[in-house]
């Protein structure tokens, strides 16, 4: 494609609205308030239709003053259905924002009989002509957008640098921010105000789509990558003006890949967004679902190991270390419980550390693996016995919990419990507890 | 309870305040005034013929026949799965997955256009729509299952994605050389006046397929919505009931999108629900109500803008819908707003009065100087009465007056007040429950004498007869009076003569 300032604008425009949307929108998304700005961004339309069948022109003022009144006023009624009427949150915005947007329609609908005012550009907007309408600032001509969307931006860090820390607390703890003085309702409508004048100002120039989707979309994004106040919202603006740049090239290139010309930028830039959560979701370090996925995978692998292990130990006590002490694959899974997936892999990784040896047609334990296994037999039954003596368990209930909790057990806690232990030489099945003497 | 009503007073008197600032900017624009005069002049509705009207109530014409039959239909079918939506705590559920079939359209379109058809064959577009929708709701269930994000958040995600990737495949279409998208954007408004017979033969089918499931169905849907894990623990299938219901609201969702749009098939899946549980409190009635609304908002809705021209319908039947909530909101008897106010005020009142009956006779005990029925009956002036209580003037008047009608005290002088006979009998089965129950916290629960009062008071008002009767066989012997006239001892109040000026000696009971 051929960059020119043309796609410059455009993208500096849907930049600005990205980062002035998703710095907001970390509040919405901390306060599980997220559908508000979805809300907010439909119900708007009548406040813009009133003011144009007010002032009969489309002039910016009063459509901007019109539509933000309207957006604040969404929070309030949404308010007053659930508190007055006991409807639950999420309905009463449902049925505020959609009366308010079929309010709008019919107004529009009638206004349009004497001007094109068109719902579809408010809901897609029209972010490929905003360089067309420009003003001239120190002799320079820049478009009009995106001069009102700096200043939007500028108001919004504005009012979070100013308010940080009671936005920070409200948002959290709301109780904690009532015994500290700070109102959380106050908090609550200024956070609805500048939505709402964010949402206005962008939309004309991106359309309401886009302004939920950059409202939501890089706040989640961002609570996924990290558990700081301060880096989430800047990751959250980052994203957004990621997203607002491979969104306009993706516009413009992708459909050609498909052999089409170029398509609408603002959704685009929403479905990049979207891509850019995805990502995130799939590979954030601590909250995504892969690294959750292999923290389980690995943790399973582990418990199938050492339970392996522990078996082995346990035949080497009856039979001792002759070739009787072998047991193949198919006893072992039966006897600790594991899959044929996983008791693969966990044997396979266990040869690996050279902690099992093949021996005939199964399996043996190795002098390594022997010590291993020791401590976790110790574990076990110091486990047993301390659940039989001190929470006076009886003998036959206490192994599925020692089963358990032998996989988590250090050092430290084993010489703890034997020391709070009277008999540290037997376990209440009568079981030699090794390794008692030698360890200490 | 009083504290619960001032604090709705101050909510509403807080969140009157932008409204009113809101008009008063309003206002102050300039040329309002004029503004409005020629706005309402450039906005005039025709005002139809009778004639017109007539057709329309008779469903004379075959297309209007259509529209009104049909959207009645589809408000029937999305305000009986709405409901277990409501319930469910669900309601935008579907609006996430209204706007996540944008795309399915779009896509269905293009590849029909690319197969050599005109790209606009329905069965493929809603084909298209129910995979895209059923694709957001399991987005949906993903990061709320798999991350740390909320619902509300997984909501808002899929509802701006899917649909701005619906929009930037509109884009395309728009440029395609084959086709014009012109039709598609009906799915995102509505255009119901143009629903032909074989749309409303859709809808029908659906609603009949949405009525019987949910008859079918009313025992499992009634058992998750309310307690999953008891369904859970019972053996139910949750997930597959799940299922089924989000399934019925794909359906309802996805032949609504023809008929009202994408964005107002939500209001019909949120608003007859809400609007039907102000009137009752169980599930089957709040079932055939919400029905009923949905139904009623749509074929009125429908009606109108056949009657009226150049009104969306789509609009008309969520205003009308909206429309009944406010009414129901109000004045629905089971929790409307003005049925609970007045219940609210009328125990306020009751409070208010078994305190004035209770402060007097506290007086009355004090003055006389011993526990039991006063001996003499001093009259107690006003502002002694206003000091024994954190009550207003304004409310201890009203008490007062309410009292006086009712004979129960008597005014003396210059606003000095004595209790009659009956009011006097009256205070001390009052005060007797209060300090009964107090007796009882002090035994029972180990509270403080100190602390009881409050505890006490809050309890007092709604101390029944059989109640009342259970105390006394509990309590211990130097409590219990047999004569129901006869009052225990207060554990805390001074025995001094003025209770504003007292040292809180507690004579307790023997502990």
């Amino acid at each position: 494609m051929n960059w020119a300032l043309l796609d410059t604008w455009i993208v500096l425009a849907g930049a600005l609205c990205a980062m002035s949307c998703a710095l907001l929108g970390n509040f919405l998304v901390l306060r599980k308030m997220s559908m508000m700005g979805d809300a907010i961004s439909h119900a708007v339309l009548p406040g813009l239709a009133i003011a144009f069948l007010l002032t009969g022109s489309r002039a910016s003022l009063p459509m901007f003053i019109g539509a933000a009144l309207v957006g604040v006023l969404t929070a309030v009624f949404t308010e007053w259905v659930r508190s007055f009427g006991h409807v639950e949150e999420s309905a009463s915005m449902g049925v505020v924002f959609t009366a308010l947007f079929a309010a709008g329609l019919v107004l529009i609908v009638r206004a349009a009989d004497h001007v094109d005012l068109d719902p579809g550009c408010v809901l897609y907007g029209a972010i490929e002509m905003t360089p067309l309408d420009v003003v001239s600032v120190m002799g320079r001509w820049v478009p009009r957008a995106v001069i009102t969307l700096s200043i939007v931006l500028l108001v919004n860090v504005a009012f979070v640098a100013l308010f940080y820390k009671e936005l920070k607390i409200s948002s959290f703890d709301p109780g904690l921010a009532t015994t500290l003085g700070i109102s959380s309702r106050v908090m609550h409508y200024l956070l609805m105000t500048f939505v709402a004048i964010t949402t206005v100002a962008s939309f004309e120039a991106v359309g309401s789509i886009l302004v939920v989707a950059m409202l939501i979309v890089p706040g989640a994004a961002a609570h996924l990558l990290t558990d700081r106040m301060g880096y989430m919202l800047i990751l959250s603006m980052i994203i957004g003006a990621a997203s607002a740049v491979l969104g306009h090239i993706a516009a413009v290139v992708v459909p050609g890949w498909f052999g089409y010309s170029d398509t609408n930028t603002a959704g685009m830039m929403a479905v990049m967004v979207g891509l850019f959560f995805g990502v995130v979701l799939l590979f954030a370090p601590r909250h995504g679902i892969l690294s959750k996925v292999g923290h389980q995978a690995a943790l399973r692998l582990r418990i199938a190991r050492e339970d392996i292990l522990g078996l082995l130990y346990r035949q080497e006590e009856v039979y001792g270390t002759s070739s009787a002490a072998s047991i193949d694959f198919g006893r072992l899974r039966l006897a600790t419980g594991t899959g044929p997936l996983l008791g693969r892999l966990a044997l396979l990784d266990l040869k690996r550390r050279g902690d099992v040896l093949t021996a005939g047609p199964g399996y043996t334990v190795t002098e390594k693996g022997r010590h291993g296994a020791r401590d976790l037999v110790r574990s076990h039954r110091l486990w047993e016995s301390y659940l039989h003596e001190s929470l006076g368990l009886d003998p036959d209930h206490v192994h599925s919990s020692a089963d358990r909790i032998e996989h988590y057990t250090a050092e430290s806690m084993r010489k703890e419990i034997a020391s709070s232990l009277k008999e540290t030489e037997r376990d209440p099945h009568g079981e030699e507890i090794p390794g008692g003497g030698k360890n200490e | 309870m009083t504290g619960l009503f001032h604090r709705n007073l101050f909510s509403l008197r807080s969140a009157l305040v932008p409204a009113i600032a809101a008009a008063i900017v309003l206002c102050m624009l300039p040329e309002t005034a004029q503004a409005v005069s020629a706005g309402l002049a450039r906005s005039d509705i025709q005002v139809p013929a009778w004639d017109q009207v007539l057709r329309v109530l008779s469903l004379r014409d075959y297309n209007t026949r259509v529209v009104v039959l049909g959207t009645m239909l589809l408000g029937l079918a999305a305000g009986l799965v709405g409901s277990f939506m409501l319930l469910h705590k669900q309601s935008l559920l579907g609006d996430a997955l209204s706007h996540a079939t944008l795309p399915g359209i779009g896509l269905a379109f293009i590849f029909g256009a690319m197969a050599g058809g005109s790209g606009k064959s329905l069965a493929w577009m809603l084909i298209g729509a129910v995979v895209t929708g059923t694709l957001g709701i399991g987005f949906i269930l993903l990061v709320m299952h798999y991350s740390r994000l909320k619902q509300d958040t997984a909501l808002g995600i899929v509802l701006s994605v899917f649909f701005g990737a619906g929009v930037a495949i509109l884009g395309i279409i728009q440029k395609m050389q084959t086709g014009h998208a012109a039709g598609l954007e009906s799915f995102i408004y509505g255009k119901t006046a143009s629903m032909r017979s074989q749309d409303a033969w859709l809808i029908a089918i659906t609603a009949a397929i949405v009525a019987v499931g949910c008859v079918a169905l009313l025992k499992e849907f009634l058992l998750i919505c309310f307690d999953q894990g008891f369904a859970r623990a019972q053996g139910w299938p949750v997930v597959w009931m799940e299922i089924v219901l989000m399934t019925m609201v794909t359906a309802v969702t996805v032949v609504g999108l023809q008929a009202v749009g994408l964005i107002l098939i939500v209001a019909l899946l949120i608003i007859p629900p809400a609007a039907a549980r102000f009137w009752t409190n169980r599930l089957v009635p709040m079932l055939l109500i919400s029905a009923g609304i949905g139904a009623c908002s749509s074929a009125v809705g429908a009606g109108i803008s056949a009657v009226v021209p150049n009104l969306p319908s789509g609009a008309m039947i969520v205003i009308v819908a909206a429309v009944l909530f406010l009414v129901s909101m109000v004045f629905a008897p089971a929790r409307g707003v003005l049925i609970r106010s007045i219940e609210r005020v009328q125990l306020n009142r009751r409070i208010s009065h078994q305190h004035l009956l209770r402060a007097m006779y506290e007086h009355a005990e004090l003055a006389s100087g011993e526990a039991g029925p006063a001996a003499h009956n001093a009259p107690v002036p006003f502002q002694k009465l206003l000091r024994a209580r954190s009550w207003s003037a304004k409310e201890l008047r009203r008490a007062l007056r309410a009292a006086e009608s009712e004979g129960l005290l008597e005014r003396r002088g210059d606003r000095a007040y004595v209790l009659t006979e009956q009011g006097l009998a009256d205070a001390a089965r009052l005060t007797r429950n209060h300090r009964l129950w107090e007796l009882y916290l002090i035994h029972f629960a180990d509270v403080a004498p100190s602390h009881v009062d409050r505890d006490a008071e809050e309890v007092e008002h709604i101390l029944g007869h059989d109640m009342v009767e259970h105390l006394e066989r509990l309590l211990p012997e130097e409590a219990r009076t047999d004569r129901p006239g006869k009052v225990p001892a207060s554990p805390h109040l001074p025995v001094a003569d003025d209770f504003a000026n007292g040292e809180g000696v507690v004579r307790g009971v023997s502990q």
